[in-house]
C-alpha cells in the first residue's frame, strides 16, 4: 500500500514536472515570438505605426498664372468654396449624398459623376462634390457638417479666366484629370492629380506649359487617430507647396479682347503681329465660348450647343483655319516679280476684263477690265489679269520658292498644339495628291491666290510682317526679351520698296480697293493693306436667272470668305493685322474690323503717343 | 494507518503562517500591472477603468484570502453543488443571456451580471478533482473512469460552443483534459487516443473545416494564414496589434507614450489587447517581465501542486494553474499573431469584473491547497464509494 502510494506520488510529479516542462517551452515560444516582432523587426513596425499616426496632407500648389504682355492676369487663381467627400469616413456614396441634398442639391449628371468617381478610385481618395459655391450654401454645410460623415467644406483654389472667351483657344482651359491624363504622368504625381478640385491644362497654352504652370506639391504632416480625424498638424516637419512658374504671353489682352468683340458674332478670326520681332499681339478666333465654363465640368447640354453651332466656337480659326489667301496673296507675287525681273515697274498689261487660256476664259474681277496696268496699278486695284500675266512669266517653280519665303506651306511652331500648315502647291505636290500634272490654269489660279493656296491667318499674317519688314520673323506668343532679331528676308529691298508701295496705295490713294475705308483715321499715320477674297461658291448661270445676283442672296455656309491684311505705319511698319471673315460675302466684311483693330494697336503704341516711332527706324529693312 | 502525518494548520494565524507570500507577491505585481496599464490606455487617467479594477482586484484579494481559509473537506463537499450551479447559469445564459458584441455570454442576476463561463472553469476543476480524488487509482483508465469526467466537461462545453466562445470551450477542455492526464491515464490510453485524434483531425481536414466551425470563426483562421487579406477588414485588428507590439521596440516608447494605444488603432484595448499596450509602452523588457511573472506564478503552481497528499488538492492545483497558463498562452499568442483571434483576456491585466474575480477565487483554492497540504481528507461518499 505505501509503496503502492509512493509509485502514486512519484507518477504525479513526474506527469506535473512534464507539464511544467512543456508550459515552460509554451512560454519561451511566447518569448521568442516578442523577441522577433520587438527586437528583430521592430524597425518595420515602428515605420507602420508612425504610418499609422502620422498623414501627409498633400498642399496642392498653386497653378502659374498666365499673363499678358503688360502682366495683366489673363488665367488667375481665385478661392472657391467646395465640399469634399471621404467614401472611406462617409460609408455608403450614395446615402451620404442623399444625407447632403437639403444643403446642397446636386443634379443626376453630379450625382452620377461623383459616383463614377468613387467606383474608380480607392475610398480614401477625397472626391469633389461641389465646387464654387456661393457663400450661404458653403456655410449651410460647415453648419451640419458635425452630422454629416466624411463630408469636408474645404476653401480651394480654382482657375478663373479673366478675360472670358476673347482668351479661350489660346489659353485653353484646365479640367480635372481623367484616367489618361493619370496615366501619361509620371507615377509620383498621381497623388496630386487625384488631390480634389486639382485640374490639368486640357487645351491651349494651359496644355502646352503645363511643366511650368503646374507647381510642386507640399504635404502638411499630421497627427491623426485611427478614424482620420487630425489630432494636430506639424508644421515644422511639412514642406510646404511651389507655386508654378507664371507664363507670359506675347499677346495684349486689350487688344484681345477688342478684336473679340469686333468680330464676334461673325465667324472669323484676327491676328496681330509685331513685324519686326514676330510677337504676336492678338489671336483671335470667333465665336468663342467661355473657358470657366469647362473648368468646373461642363454640362453635356451646353457642350452638344458649343460642338452643334455651325460657327464652330470650339475651333480655333486664327491657326486651325486654312482658306485661299485671294488677292491678299498678290503681295507675294508682285514681290516675285519685281524680284526676279519678270516685269519692269513700268511695265503696262492691257486688262480688258478677260483672258483666255487654251479653252478657257480667265475674268478679272472688274468684268469690264483696268485698262493697260503696271504693277503699282495692279497691287492698287487688284487687278487679276496683270497677276495671271506675272504669274505665267514667273512659273510655278518661282512663285512657288518666293511663297515658302513669306511662310505661305510653312509649319509654325507658336507653342500651341493645332497650328495648320496650309498648302504652297507645285507641280510635284500637285502630282503627289491629285495625280495630275500641273496646268497653266494652275499656275494662273495660283498668281491670284485661289485654286490649291491655303494659308492660315497665321500665316497670313506672318506674311504680312515678313512683307512690311523685310525681315524673316516667326510668329511668338511667348514673351521672351532675349530674342533676337530676326534675320533679312534676303528679297530685294527695292522690289519689296515697290511692293509696300502699292499696298499703301491700296488705302490710301483715290481707286485704292480700300479707298473707301478712310484709312487708319490717326492724323497722319497711314496704313497700307490688301483685300481678299475666297471663293466658297461660284453662282450658276441657272441661279444668276433666278435672280441671285449677289453674295447677299446665297445661303450663309456658299458665301465668299472675306480676307484683309494690313499693317501700319505704312512708312515705317510696326504692326500687322489680319482679319478673316468666314463667309463675309467678300473682302468688305474684313477690312473694316482689321482697320478698327490696327488703329487701336497702334494708338496703343507708346511711341505713337509721343507723337514719333522713334524704334521703328532700326527696324527698316536694310537699315540693318 | 499508522503513519506519521504533517500537522494541517487549524486556526487562522496558523494559516496565516503557512500562506504562500511569493504567489501572493506574483499575483499582486500582475494586478498592479494591470492597474498601470489601464491607467495608461484609460488616457492617462483613473477613469473609467484603472480605478475599477484596482476595486475589483481588491475585492478579489480579499475573496482569495477567505477562501484560501477554507479546509478541503469544505470544498470536497461543495464541487458538485457548484458545478451544478454553474452548469444551471450557463443553461439561463443559453435561454435568456444578455448579448454583448454579437457573443451571449452574461446572465443577468439583478444587481450582478456575470459571465457564467468564469464560474464554470472552477467548477469544472472542482467537480474533477473531487470524482478522481474519490476513484481508486487503478480504475482511472476503464470505462466507469473515464465516462463521468467526459460528461462533467463535454456538458458545459456543449453548451459554450454555442455562446458562441470557442476560446472558452477549448480551455474547459484543455483543463479536462489535463486534470484527467494528471489523474494517472495510463499512457497507452493516451497513445490510442492520440492517435485516434490525429486520425480525426486529419479527417476534419478531409471533410473541411468550414464544415465544423462557424462562419466568422472560418474567417478568423483564413485571416490569421493570410495576413494580407482584407487588411482593411478582418485583419485590420490582428496587424494593428502587431504594428502595436513591434513598434514598442526593445524598452518600449515609455509609460502613458504609446501612439498605438492612445489614437484608438485598437478597440477595446483595456479587455483583449492590453498586452500590445504594455508591449508598446514597456517593449520587450516589458513583455518578457510579464511573461516571467506569469511564468513563475505557474511554477509555483506546479509546486504546491506536487507538495499536496491528497489527490483532490493536487488535481485542483493543476487544474487552477493549467487554465490560468491557457489564458496567458492563447491571450498572448493571439496578440503577437502567432494563434488566430481567440477571445480570451489576459489574467489580472485585461479589464473585466467576473475574469479577475474567477481568477482570484482560483489562486484563493491554491492557496489554501498549500495551506492544507498536507491534510489528506478520506474519499467521500463520492460515485463509486
Amino acid at each position: 500500500m505505501r509503496a503502492d502510494r509512493q509509485e502514486q506520488d512519484l507518477k504525479f510529479t513526474r506527469r506535473a514536472l512534464l507539464m511544467a516542462g512543456a508550459g515552460g517551452l509554451a512560454f519561451l515560444g511566447l518569448g521568442a515570438r516578442l523577441y522577433s516582432l520587438q527586437v528583430l523587426e521592430t524597425e518595420r513596425y515602428r515605420l507602420m505605426s508612425e504610418d499609422n499616426q502620422f498623414n501627409f496632407n498633400l498642399l496642392p500648389p498653386s497653378r502659374g498664372r498666365i499673363l499678358d504682355r503688360f502682366g495683366v492676369a489673363v488665367a488667375d487663381n481665385r478661392d472657391s468654396y467646395r465640399v469634399l467627400l471621404v467614401p472611406e469616413q462617409s460609408g455608403d456614396v450614395a446615402s451620404a449624398l442623399d444625407r447632403l441634398q437639403p444643403f446642397l442639391p446636386l443634379r443626376d449628371y453630379e450625382r452620377e459623376r461623383i459616383l463614377r468617381t468613387a467606383r474608380s478610385q480607392r475610398s480614401f481618395h477625397a472626391i469633389t462634390v461641389a465646387d464654387d459655391l456661393d457663400w450661404h450654401t458653403f456655410a449651410s454645410i460647415n453648419l451640419n457638417a458635425p452630422d454629416l460623415a466624411g463630408v469636408t467644406p474645404d476653401v480651394g483654389e480654382v482657375r478663373s479666366y479673366t478675360y472670358g472667351p476673347s482668351f479661350a483657344h489660346v489659353i485653353g482651359y484646365v479640367q480635372p484629370p481623367n484616367d489618361e491624363d493619370i496615366a501619361n504622368n509620371p507615377r509620383d504625381a498621381e497623388r496630386l492629380l487625384r488631390h480634389p478640385g486639382f485640374r490639368v491644362g486640357k487645351t491651349g497654352v494651359e496644355i502646352a506649359r503645363e511643366a511650368d504652370l503646374r507647381g510642386q506639391a507640399g504635404a502638411l504632416k499630421t497627427e491623426v487617430n485611427a478614424r482620420g480625424r487630425v489630432i494636430r498638424e506639424l508644421p515644422e516637419q511639412s514642406t510646404q507647396p511651389v507655386a508654378g512658374r507664371d507664363v507670359v504671353l506675347t499677346l495684349d489682352a486689350d487688344i484681345q479682347r477688342y478684336a473679340h468683340e469686333r468680330l464676334n458674332p461673325e465667324s472669323g478670326s484676327a491676328v496681330v503681329m509685331d513685324v519686326n520681332t514676330g510677337e504676336l499681339i492678338a489671336l483671335v478666333s470667333t465665336p468663342s465660348f467661355d473657358p470657366n465654363l469647362f473648368v468646373g465640368g461642363i454640362s453635356s447640354a451646353d457642350y452638344a450647343a458649343l460642338r452643334e453651332n455651325d460657327h464652330n466656337p470650339l475651333f480655333q480659326k486664327s491657326i486651325q483655319g486654312t482658306y485661299p489667301p485671294g488677292s491678299t496673296f498678290k503681295a507675294v507675287v508682285a514681290a516675285a516679280a519685281l524680284e526676279h525681273g519678270v516685269v519692269p515697274p513700268t511695265e503696262r498689261i492691257n486688262c480688258t476684263g478677260s483672258v483666255r487660256l487654251g479653252n478657257r476664259e480667265f475674268h478679272c474681277w472688274r468684268p469690264r477690265g483696268h485698262g493697260p496696268v503696271n504693277l503699282r496699278d495692279a497691287v492698287k486695284t487688284s487687278c487679276d489679269i496683270f497677276f495671271y500675266q506675272i504669274a505665267e512669266r514667273l512659273g510655278i517653280d518661282r512663285l512657288h520658292a518666293m511663297a515658302t519665303r513669306f511662310g505661305i506651306g510653312e509649319q509654325f511652331d507658336i507653342g500651341i498644339a493645332g497650328v495648320r500648315r496650309g498648302t504652297m502647291p507645285n507641280p510635284a505636290w500637285k502630282r503627289a495628291r491629285y495625280d495630275q500634272g500641273w496646268s497653266t490654269g494652275d499656275t494662273y489660279n495660283t498668281g491670284i491666290g485661289q485654286g490649291f493656296v491655303t494659308a492660315s491667318p497665321l500665316q497670313l499674317a506672318v506674311m504680312t510682317a515678313r512683307v512690311a519688314s523685310g525681315r524673316a520673323v516667326s510668329p511668338t506668343l511667348y514673351r521672351n526679351a532675349m530674342m533676337p532679331p530676326a534675320a533679312h528676308i534676303g528679297v530685294d529691298d527695292a522690289a519689296l520698296t515697290s511692293v509696300r508701295d502699292g499696298l499703301r496705295a491700296v488705302v490710301e490713294e483715290p481707286g485704292g480697293t480700300s479707298y473707301s475705308l478712310g484709312g487708319l483715321g490717326l492724323g497722319d499715320i497711314e496704313m497700307a493693306g490688301k483685300t481678299g477674297t475666297a471663293q466658297v461658291y461660284s453662282i450658276t448661270a441657272a441661279e444668276r436667272e433666278a435672280g441671285v445676283r449677289s453674295q447677299q442672296d446665297l445661303p450663309w455656309r456658299l458665301r465668299d470668305h472675306g480676307l484683309f491684311m494690313c499693317y501700319a505705319p505704312a512708312d515705317r511698319p510696326k504692326y500687322a493685322c489680319v482679319v478673316v471673315i468666314e463667309h463675309g460675302g467678300g473682302s468688305s466684311a474684313a477690312t473694316r474690323p482689321a482697320r478698327d483693330i490696327l488703329r487701336r494697336v497702334v494708338a496703343r503704341d507708346p511711341s505713337s503717343r509721343a507723337g514719333v516711332f522713334a524704334d521703328v527706324g532700326n527696324a527698316r529693312p536694310g537699315g540693318a | 494507518m499508522a503513519v506519521f502525518r504533517e500537522s494541517v494548520p487549524r486556526d487562522l494565524p496558523g494559516k496565516m503562517m503557512e500562506l504562500n507570500w511569493t504567489l501572493v507577491l506574483l499575483l499582486v505585481l500582475l494586478g498592479a500591472a494591470g492597474v498601470g496599464m489601464l491607467y495608461s490606455v484609460g488616457g492617462g487617467s483613473w477613469e473609467p477603468w484603472a480605478i475599477n479594477h484596482a476595486v475589483r482586484f481588491a475585492l478579489g484579494f480579499a475573496g482569495m484570502m477567505v477562501i484560501a481559509m477554507f479546509p478541503p473537506r469544505f470544498w470536497m463537499g461543495v464541487a458538485y453543488p457548484v458545478y451544478v450551479v454553474a452548469l444551471i447559469l450557463l443553461v439561463l445564459v443559453e435561454v435568456n443571456g444578455v448579448t454583448i458584441n454579437g457573443a451571449q455570454r452574461w446572465v443577468d442576476l439583478g444587481p450582478i451580471r456575470m459571465q457564467p463561463a468564469e464560474i464554470m472553469k472552477l467548477a469544472l476543476v472542482l467537480a474533477l478533482a473531487r470524482f478522481y480524488h474519490d476513484l481508486p487509482d487503478d480504475k482511472v483508465t476503464t470505462i466507469s473512469g473515464l465516462l463521468p469526467p467526459l460528461l462533467i466537461i463535454g456538458a458545459p462545453a456543449a453548451l459554450i460552443v454555442g455562446q458562441p466562445d470557442l476560446g472558452t470551450t477549448l480551455l474547459l477542455a484543455a483543463t479536462g483534459v489535463m486534470v484527467i492526464f494528471m489523474a494517472g491515464l495510463s499512457w497507452w490510453f493516451i497513445l490510442v487516443v492520440g492517435g485516434v485524434g490525429l486520425a480525426g483531425i486529419v479527417g476534419i481536414g478531409l471533410y473541411g473545416l468550414e464544415n465544423i466551425l462557424a462562419e466568422y470563426q472560418m474567417d478568423r483562421v483564413h485571416a490569421f494564414l493570410n495576413p494580407d487579406f482584407d487588411p482593411l477588414g478582418i485583419n485590420y485588428h490582428p496587424n494593428q496589434a502587431v504594428i502595436t507590439l513591434g513598434s514598442g521596440g526593445m524598452t518600449g516608447k515609455g509609460f502613458l507614450e504609446g501612439t498605438q494605444s492612445k489614437l484608438g488603432y485598437l478597440p477595446e484595448m483595456q479587455t483583449d489587447y492590453i498586452f500590445t499596450a504594455l508591449g508598446e509602452e514597456f517593449g520587450f523588457v516589458g513583455g518578457i517581465a510579464v511573461l516571467a511573472v506569469n511564468a513563475l506564478i505557474m511554477a509555483q503552481g506546479v509546486i504546491i501542486a506536487i507538495s499536496c497528499k491528497s489527490p483532490f488538492l493536487r488535481l485542483m492545483t493543476i487544474g487552477v494553474i493549467t487554465t490560468f497558463a491557457s489564458y496567458v498562452f492563447i491571450n498572448i499568442g493571439m496578440v503577437s499573431r502567432l494563434l488566430p483571434v481567440v477571445g480570451v483576456p489576459l489574467p489580472l491585466i485585461s479589464y473585466g469584473g467576473t475574469v479577475v474575480l474567477a481568477v482570484m477565487a482560483g489562486f484563493g483554492l491554491i492557496l489554501g491547497a498549500h495551506i492544507h497540504r498536507n491534510a489528506e481528507p478520506p474519499r467521500g461518499a463520492g460515485l463509486f464509494g
